[in-house]
């Protein structure tokens, strides 16, 4: 039996959860699932094929706290046996998996791409955010691993998903950590990782006036506006626009990379977008080798050519 | 505030990643060494809050001799003093190298109210070491904090998700792991680099045990060859664009 922590918040489901369950299906017929104090994703994760969903419950467990649901789960292993428990390779997966580890002293193997049972259990698994892929084996009687995001698509398969709550016994030290309070708005317009169109600029845009032409191209295109790390740490735009193996991984259908080199970190943030245009006077940047469409030359100048060319189309 | 930072020397990738010949390391005979960003961002926190709140900083490398590098890089924005967790320089895994960090903790014996560690390494990138420490410390742990304060021995903990905050508080002593995007870590000065040389760095030897996550080797993912259009940057280049924008729909 395979168990699979579903990384839940305020009732919705990440997604990656459900390509966990799937992966999950194709290791071992029976996958139950486990989540902390909330049974309201039970239908959508029964979808997906988790034949159990089990809840645990306790008074303290009314937003994430990761060590209590690690708890909580070590718990829900110690009556289950499961052959591994796996989770998504996301912050929440990969935090409450490696509190688990530590309960259990035991091996754990994050952002797995594939995963082999037997004895030892064999994995691939990401480094260097994604950009070098390691071939191990993993020495334990239960398998722990968290699943790199979109290493399967998702796909549905109907199983019972009966609902089995378990109380959970937590002391103040797994509880001693855990969301007191959430500021800053939602987002509102296009964020980031779900922009279909990224308009990024780098170091080659020389400061942070002329990304008011990244800002005006993105408009344009329904996009919004990345950077890369060079750009957030000469304080050009906030670090939450960059994209990369440390910022944020997007993968929309158009990406428009300005002076920027393409360094394999920030291309691990980007190399999954369809289209990659890369505007750069260095025809040998590594972006260049991976664009679909390379511009070779300054962007002070192209970028208003280019602006003024899709200002007309999209006017007239 | 006593503060340790647990940093790791790990090679300056750039745009390609070659192979040592047997395909298990990354060969760095051509490569420079640095910090991974997030322990950049730890390293000028544990400074800012020795700055503001009194207290010294220490820095904890697990490697081989080289380590002194980072380390006295580090100890030249401000850190008061180092320690090298030696090793014979195989590479732990992420249960050994905690075991090793917590080995020259004790051996060191200094008590500290906040241990600060990255969210993850640039390279193995295990997201565990942090968590793994504190709990062999009996410390909370609170994880990818891009936003830290600390007011009457309690730290204030932000997270960014998506463009929200998630605040956690946690009494010291405990562990944090922060990223990238926490602050802006300074520049080393003249001045900071003279007294650095003079600062103490001491070595503990560590035994690592044998690895439980056994590594074969490494593989780079084969690229998707795609054909490159080169396009002039004049009017005819903007308009090939303004063309393949409209074919995928992002222009109307
Ligand atoms: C562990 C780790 C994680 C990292 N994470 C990230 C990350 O998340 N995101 C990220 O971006 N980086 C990250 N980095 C940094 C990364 O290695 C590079 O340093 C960074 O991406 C380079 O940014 P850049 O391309 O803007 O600058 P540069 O590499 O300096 O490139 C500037 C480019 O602009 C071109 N150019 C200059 N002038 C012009 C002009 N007038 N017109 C057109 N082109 C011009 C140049 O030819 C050059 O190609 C990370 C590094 C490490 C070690
Ligand atoms: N060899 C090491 N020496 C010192 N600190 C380390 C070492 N390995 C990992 N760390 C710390 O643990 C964090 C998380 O590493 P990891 O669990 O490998 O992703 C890193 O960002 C470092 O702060």
């Amino acid at each position: 039996m395979i168990l699979v922590l579903l990384d839940v918040d305020r009732d919705a489901l990440d997604p990656v959860s459900l390509q966990v369950l799937t992966l999950s299906r194709g290791l071992d017929p029976d996958v139950q699932a486990v989540v902390a104090g909330d049974a309201s994703v039970a239908a959508e994760a029964a979808a997906h094929g988790a034949g159990v969903v089990h809840v645990a419950e306790h008074p303290g467990l009314t937003d994430y706290a990761p060590r209590a649901t690690a708890k909580a789960v070590v718990q829900l292993i110690a009556s289950l046996s499961p052959a591994a428990v796996l989770a998504g390779g996301t912050p929440r997966g990969n935090e409450v998996m490696a509190h688990v580890a530590a309960f259990l002293d035991a091996p754990l193997a994050t952002d797995c791409t594939s995963i082999t049972m037997g004895a030892p259990f064999e994995v691939t698994r990401a480094r260097w955010g994604g950009n070098l892929l390691e071939e191990s084996s993993v020495t334990a009687s239960m398998l722990l691993a968290t699943i790199q995001p979109h290493a399967v698509a998702a796909e549905p398969s109907a199983a019972a998903g009966t609902v089995q709550a378990f109380t959970a016994d937590l002391d103040d030290a797994d509880l001693a950590v855990r969301i007191v309070e959430r500021t800053g708005a939602a987002a509102t317009g296009v964020t980031l990782a779900e922009a279909r169109v990224v308009v990024s600029g780098g170091r080659g845009m020389g400061g942070s006036e002329p990304f008011a032409m990244l800002d005006d191209l993105a408009a344009l295109l329904g996009g919004t506006v990345g950077c890369s790390r060079v750009v957030t740490s000469e304080g050009w735009r906030p670090h939450s626009e960059q994209v990369g193996q440390t910022g944020t991984k997007v993968a929309p259908d158009l990406y428009v990379a300005c002076g920027i080199s393409g360094a394999t970190q920030h291309l691990a943030g980007c190399k999954n977008s369809k289209m990659i245009v890369a505007i750069n006077t260095d025809g040998q940047a590594p972006i260049m080798q991976i664009a679909d469409y390379a511009v070779v030359g300054d962007v002070h100048a192209f970028l208003p050519l280019l602006l003024a060319q899709a200002r007309a189309a999209s006017a007239g | 505030m006593e503060i340790l930072v647990c940093i790791k020397r790990v090679p300056m990738v750039g745009a390609a990643l070659i192979l040592t010949d047997d395909g298990t390391e990354l060969d760095t005979r051509r490569l420079g060494f640095q910090l991974s960003p997030h322990e950049e961002n730890a390293v000028e926190a544990a400074v800012q809050l020795v700055e503001k709140h009194g207290g010294s900083v220490t820095l904890l490398a697990m490697g081989t001799a080289e380590s002194e590098e980072q380390l006295r890089e580090q100890l030249a924005i401000g850190a008061d003093r180092a320690i090298i967790a030696l090793t014979d320089g195989s590479e732990p895994d992420p249960q050994a190298t905690a075991a090793g960090l917590l080995e020259a903790i004790r051996a060191d014996g200094a008590p500290f109210d906040l241990v600060l560690l990255g969210s993850e390494s640039a390279d193995v990138a295990g997201y565990q070491t942090g968590i793994r420490l504190a709990h062999a410390l009996g410390l909370p742990v609170v994880t990818n904090v891009k936003g830290l304060s600390i007011t009457d021995g309690v730290a204030r903990c932000e997270r960014a998700v998506g463009s929200e905050r998630e605040v956690y508080e946690v009494p010291l002593p405990a562990v944090i792991t922060v990223r990238d995007g926490l602050n802006i870590p300074r520049y080393p000065s003249v001045p900071g680099r003279i007294k650095a040389r003079k600062k103490p760095v001491t070595t503990h030897e560590v035994t690592i045990g044998a690895p439980r996550i056994v590594k074969h080797r490494l593989v780079v993912p084969p690229a998707t060859a795609k054909g490159t259009t080169v396009l002039e940057p004049n009017a005819e280049g903007a308009a090939a664009l303004v063309e393949a924008f409209r074919e995928i729909g992002v222009l109307s």
